[in-house]
């Protein structure tokens, strides 16, 4: 005599799955980077009342299988204190954590390892990713966010509603330079060929030039080096789905942290206002396109304050 | 004579001293580094004791001061060269030991390498003095002790920072006045007496021509030839010399000297499109002979201090100090 409201489980962060009578939960890992210490709670919940099995999912996070939905309440009770750890502990707002997740329309924010660990990164994409946690979640909409520490994109920022990218603004400093050319053949070898040397000198194309920074971890003397502001290309609208896939677009370059914030939870209101009734899943990019991109541009720039060097794109061919 | 002082009551005097002489010192240049929110450390002039570096080892070394990386020699006008006249600065060098001893190998390169003084360095090298910092630790990968630089004397002051307070060894009479009046104490540079590492260099008698060939060589093509082992040296010299003519007047430029590399492209270059040393094993061998062999052979002493910025800036792991261990096993077993 099972009777359970499927929309309630599913904003639980719970899936209604093929297998009758058992669900799968979806645990939130922002930035996909937690304490190793949660894993026990997961293998609990995996083997006393999940079929044995985790699965990772490709926002990063966790889906325990196999869970009766019965059951439901004491893994609410489980996986409170990997809610308290993940979640309440960086400033996202959730009044129980007893009651499992209050909502999984925003899905988890994914980031690739960033510079914590990787040569290349322009920015800790961990510690981004969970500030953007904090200032979104919960909410029911459905928006995916990641943020990517260089243009290498290796978490696919480019298939988000927003994908953050960082730029590392570099600077050059041809007192320094020994025209080695070591930035001008990794540039032309690895990256667009925006370097050149003119009279054992080095020539910035900032036409062609995509701020990844390779030339600063290149430089032998540190001519190059990275600018101290904390600056994002913001690409928007990705998607994946049957219906017209795509990549996302730059939206914004130059850009900084609290802007890139506000402008995704000023997106909540414009989908709020514009969102079809009735399919609470239907995805921003399509609303975008139905409403065009000068109605989103309105609501997603109101009372943001940009830094100077921040350019908007002013049209959008997706 | 030997003071103590507060840092901010040091800074007065290091006012004073400003208005004589150009300050130089290591100096953390935030998120400067290789890495985003890594830091670079490199001599720069410095205005206070707080700018100085004093922890940390510098990436850099301050052959930057005197040998800067780009150095213009000649002003041309048309078909006439100016030379340069250097203004008649003074410069006080806040630097180690392992630095100090390389300084010693850069006026034998710049002063007493045949019969020709280099006059850019000379005319900066002449209004120097020292300002020797204790090293409080033996840092990663540093083998002073094992090439006799952990010591120095030719310092005009030395200093050691600790908890806040400024500790101070003055030894040149010109300083003395300066620091009257503030409380004497009893102090000295200590010097660092043992490194993680040790480092045996080989009697230059040991190394025959089957070195040279020997196939050790072979694991350094790992080598990318980036030549960060060279530009951190406080004991590389080469530079190549570029006549440049300015885009906006093509009768005028400027002959000027950069830093070179020999583990860099283009540095066995000749005329006529001929390269030695393709590839990068034997540009590691050419280096550390010149360090350990062919400079002593003229100088009597090894021309590597031991600071260990090579082990420290390689990208590839490469380690010189592992190497030079691994040429004297070489001569042993020859022998
Ligand atoms: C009067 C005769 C010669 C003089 C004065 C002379 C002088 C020099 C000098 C000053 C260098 C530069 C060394 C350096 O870069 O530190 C050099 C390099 C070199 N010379 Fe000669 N050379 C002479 C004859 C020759 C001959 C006859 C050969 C070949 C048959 C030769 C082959 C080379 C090579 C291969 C190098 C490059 C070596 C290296 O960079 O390791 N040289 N020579
Ligand atoms: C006994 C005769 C000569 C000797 C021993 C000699 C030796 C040398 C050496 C050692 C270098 C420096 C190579 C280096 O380390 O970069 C050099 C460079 C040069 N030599 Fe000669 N040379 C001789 C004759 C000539 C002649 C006859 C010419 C021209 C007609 C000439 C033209 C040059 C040029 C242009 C360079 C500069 C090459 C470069 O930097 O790429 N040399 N020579
Ligand atoms: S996207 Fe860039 S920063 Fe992130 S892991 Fe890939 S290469 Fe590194
Ligand atoms: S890598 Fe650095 S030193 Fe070499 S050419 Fe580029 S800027 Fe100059
Ligand atoms: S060869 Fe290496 S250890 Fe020796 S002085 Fe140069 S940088 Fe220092
Ligand atoms: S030949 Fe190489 S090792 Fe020797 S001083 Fe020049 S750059 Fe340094
Ligand atoms: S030994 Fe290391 S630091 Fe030196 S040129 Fe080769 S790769 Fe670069």
């Amino acid at each position: 005599m099972l009777d359970i409201n499927t929309k309630k489980v599913m904003k639980n962060a719970y899936r209604i799955t093929k297998r009758r009578g058992e669900t799968a939960l979806r645990v939130r890992t922002p930035g996909g980077e937690f304490p190793a210490d949660i894993m026990p709670i997961l293998t609990e919940i995996a083997t006393q009342y999940g079929d044995g099995n985790l699965h990772i999912t490709t926002r990063q996070g966790f889906e325990i299988t196999g869970i009766k939905y019965e059951d439901m309440p004491i893994v609410n009770e489980l996986v409170a204190p990997i809610i308290e750890k993940l979640q309440k502990h960086i400033g996202v707002k959730i009044d129980n954590p007893k009651d499992g997740y209050p909502a999984a329309g925003t899905r988890n924010i994914s980031a690739c390892i960033g510079n914590e660990i990787c040569p290349y990164a322009n920015y800790n994409t961990l510690e981004f990713a969970k500030k953007i946690e904090a200032a979104i979640y919960p909410h029911d909409l459905h928006f995916k966010v990641a943020t990517t520490g260089c243009p290498n994109d290796c978490v696919k920022a480019r298939m988000q509603d927003f994908g953050i990218i960082g730029m590392a603004n570099v600077k050059y400093d041809q007192n320094y330079c020994v025209g080695c050319q070591a930035c001008v053949k990794n540039c032309a070898d690895r990256c667009t060929g925006a370097l050149s040397m003119h009279k054992g000198k080095v020539i910035r194309n900032k036409e062609l030039c995509v701020e990844c920074g390779e030339c600063v971890t290149r430089c032998p003397t540190q001519a190059w080096t990275r600018s101290s502001d904390k600056r994002f290309r913001l690409v928007i609208m990705g998607r994946t789905g049957k219906k017209d896939p795509r990549l996302a677009q730059e939206f914004a370059t130059n850009i900084d942290m609290e802007s890139i914030i506000k402008i995704i939870q000023n997106t909540y209101d414009f989908v709020e206002e514009y969102i079809t009734p009735g399919k609470a899943k239907e995805h921003i990019g399509y609303i975008v396109d139905r409403e065009g991109y000068h109605e989103f541009k309105k609501w997603a720039l109101k009372d943001v304050k940009l830094p100077e060097e921040t350019k908007i794109k002013p049209y959008m061919e997706w | 004579m030997g003071y103590k002082m507060g840092l901010k009551e040091f800074d007065k005097i290091f006012e004073i001293l400003s208005q004589d002489y150009e300050i130089y010192g290591p100096k953390t240049i935030e998120k400067a580094g290789r890495f985003s929110d890594t830091n670079n450390i490199r001599y720069e002039k410095i205005s206070s004791i707080e700018e100085l570096e004093y922890k940390e080892k510098s990436l850099f070394s301050p052959k930057d001061v005197l040998f800067p990386v780009n150095e213009t020699m000649f002003n041309i006008e048309g078909e006439k060269l100016k030379e340069i006249e250097e203004e008649d600065k003074k410069y006080l060098i806040f630097l180690r030991s392992c630095d100090l001893n390389a300084i010693d190998r850069l006026d034998n390169m710049f002063l007493k390498n045949g019969n020709i003084e280099d006059n850019y360095y000379k005319k900066k090298r002449q209004n120097t003095k020292f300002i020797l910092m204790e090293c409080i630790e033996s840092y990663l990968n540093c083998f002073c002790v094992s090439m006799n630089t952990n010591k120095a004397d030719n310092y005009s002051m030395g200093i050691k920072l600790a908890n806040d307070e400024i500790y101070l060894e003055i030894k040149d009479k010109e300083f003395d006045d300066l620091f009257k009046g503030c409380e004497k104490e009893n102090y000295t540079v200590k010097f660092i007496e043992e490194n993680q590492h040790k480092v045996e260099v080989p009697n230059i008698e040991d190394i025959k021509l089957e070195l040279f060939n020997d196939e050790m060589w072979e694991a350094y093509d790992r080598c990318i030839g980036c030549g960060r082992c060279n530009f951190s040296c406080p004991t590389c010299t080469c530079f190549t010399t570029t006549d440049i003519y300015y885009d906006e007047n093509k009768t005028k430029g400027e002959r000027r000297r950069t830093w070179a590399s020999c583990h860099v492209d283009g540095f066995s270059d000749m005329a006529g499109g001929h390269s030695f040393r393709q590839n990068t094993g034997s540009r590691m061998r050419y280096k550390v002979m010149h360090k350990i062999y062919n400079y002593k052979k003229r100088f009597g002493e090894n021309m590597c201090v031991g600071c260990g910025r090579c082990d420290d800036r390689c990208p590839e792991y490469i380690s010189y100090a592992k190497c030079i261990n691994l040429v004297t096993e070489k001569t042993r077993e020859e022998a």
